[in-house]
């Protein structure tokens, strides 16, 4: 059982590590603001959700497992809000060019 | 070189990165953004050094709120103009980049030279831990042994929204901080105002309560409510209120009121200004930092919403 | 080399570089920023003390910690303040700058703050 655990771990973290490492060269090889933006939202955001499955096993109970989820919830909430708001302020620039 | 010992180094890289572009970025703005990330860094190196309220502290007020204040400054002074500005001759600037190099050099050598291990007080602190009821050391520094220091430290706090407000235009005197609330609330960001305050005030008190055990307290409890005030003004939902409030006013000096209070009783009661007496030393401590923890929250958003800027309501 | 020696070589470059800063650039918002970097640098410096003071069974020597926490309090209302000072002579003079007499004057007195 907790080998299998251990695999899961190890598994989920290095996915999640290879979606920053995707979302990080989306960030400096895309050409325009918006695609940058997009690559860098949507793999991290499956990046840090793929790290805190892994680390679920290692929270040492329900309570620590709860605040893991929602440290990856409010990761979520504030990453939609601010891609939201920057998208908004380089549309807006882009309009009044 | 182990594993960690290259995370260490690959993250002092990096914080020294940042810290460079600081320093280095052309605009003030892009400056102010690399400094929110390097504070961030920065608090990890603090959980490496096994300092975790630190590294609370330095993430919420040394990175988040500073970088508020930073960011907004820098938006502001977009406008300026920048051609009044020369920079410091090629000369001059290598002779200050060659005495600067000498000052770090210096404070390596120092520290690399200084003995290891420290002399420490953290026996004393762990020994007389029990007679304050608490279990964080951190804390029981910060509120019984050291408590003149975070004493006076908040009313630093008030003095500058003092300083801060008194540069407020005559006009302007009694008004509300800030621009005027927007009609139309940006959607995104009131989505986000709505949602994340009942969340963070129940996060902002966890950690100010979990602080009399554990890392955290009130510095970094009271960061998360203020917080998530400051969210709730940007988004347009609330504005600040005026300066002349009495509310606020009451607010903002209680933390500290409260403090010198207890710590006057302490000299009839406990024998001596800011003693606790034995047995209820923990509630006492409780009760000091509820009060320092609602001052912080409303000390922050207050210093970074600056003086008024609005006419007062009649 | 341990983390903390790590640590404490970090803390003196950041010195340096924000200390760099500081004097160099001649806009007052830069300076402020520099200034905090340089504070972040000597709360490292802290920092690393609090570390290879560990002892009774904690990590670190909470009094340097404790110290810190307090310094990066007192060091966001400086700059608040500061900020809020600059924000203001903005108002009043439109410019960010800190020299009064015009900028055709030879640089030699940039570092004035």
């Amino acid at each position: 059982m907790s080998a299998a655990l251990d695999l899961l771990t190890i598994v989920a973290i290095l996915a999640g590590l290879f979606f920053f490492l995707a979302g990080t060269v989306g960030l400096l090889r895309f050409p325009d603001p918006l695609s940058r933006l997009h690559a860098l939202t949507k793999a991290d955001n499956l990046g840090l959700g793929l790290i805190v499955v892994g680390l679920l096993p290692r929270a040492g109970g329900l309570l620590g497992v709860l605040k893991l989820v929602a440290v990856w919830f409010l990761v979520l909430l504030a990453s939609a809000t601010v891609a939201q708001l920057i998208a908004g302020a380089i549309r807006r620039k882009g309009s009044s060019t | 070189m182990t594993v960690v010992n290259a995370l260490d180094i690959g993250l002092a890289a990096l914080v020294l990165a940042l810290a460079a572009w600081t320093v280095a970025a052309r605009e003030a703005f892009a400056a102010a953004v690399g400094y929110v990330a390097y504070g961030l860094l920065l608090s990890l190196v603090w959980v490496r050094l096994f300092a975790v309220d630190v590294a609370l502290t330095e993430a919420a007020i040394g990175s988040g709120v500073t970088g508020v204040l930073l960011i907004r400054a820098a938006a502001r002074l977009r406008g300026a103009t920048p051609a009044l500005d020369e920079p410091l001759a090629p000369p001059l600037r290598f002779l200050a980049g060659v005495l600067c190099a000498m000052v770090a050099g210096a404070l390596a050598a120092t520290v690399l030279l200084m003995p290891d291990p420290a002399p420490t007080l953290a026996p004393q602190a762990v020994g007389n831990l029990p007679s304050t009821g608490l279990g964080n050391a951190v804390t029981a520094v910060l509120i019984s042994y050291r408590a003149f220091d975070t004493m006076l430290e908040k009313v630093v706090l008030v003095l500058a929204v003092v300083g801060v407000w008194s540069l407020a235009p005559d006009a302007c005197w009694g008004g509300s901080p800030g621009a005027p609330r927007p009609a139309r609330p940006e959607a995104a960001l009131a989505f986000l105002a709505q949602v994340l305050p009942p969340l963070g005030i129940v996060v902002g008190i966890h950690i100010f309560w979990v602080g009399a055990d554990e890392p955290g307290g009130a510095f970094q409890g009271g960061a998360i409510l203020a917080a998530m005030w400051m969210i709730t003004m940007m988004a347009g939902l609330t504005e600040a209120p005026p300066v002349s409030s009495t509310r606020l006013r009451l607010v903002l000096v209680s933390g500290p009121a409260v403090f010198l209070a207890i710590g006057l009783a302490g000299v009839v009661i406990a024998g001596g200004f800011l003693a606790y007496p034995s047995g209820s030393a923990k509630p006492l401590i409780l009760f000091i930092e509820a009060f320092m923890t609602l001052t912080i929250a409303a000390t922050l958003p207050m210093l970074v919403a600056g003086p008024p800027e609005q006419p007062p309501q009649p | 080399m341990n983390t903390a020696s790590l640590a404490g070589i970090t803390g003196a470059l950041l010195v340096g570089l924000g200390l760099f800063g500081l004097v160099t650039n001649p806009r007052p918002l830069r300076k402020l920023l520099a200034f905090n970097l340089l504070g972040s640098g000597v709360f490292l410096l802290f920092g690393v003390l609090a570390r290879r003071g560990a002892a009774a069974g904690i990590a670190a020597d909470p009094v340097p910690q404790a110290m810190v926490i307090t310094g990066i309090v007192v060091a966001f209302s400086a700059t608040a303040l500061a900020v809020a000072l600059l924000l203001r002579l903005f108002e009043e003079t439109g410019r960010s700058t800190l020299r009064a007499d015009p900028p055709s004057k030879a640089a030699g007195d940039g570092s004035g703050a």
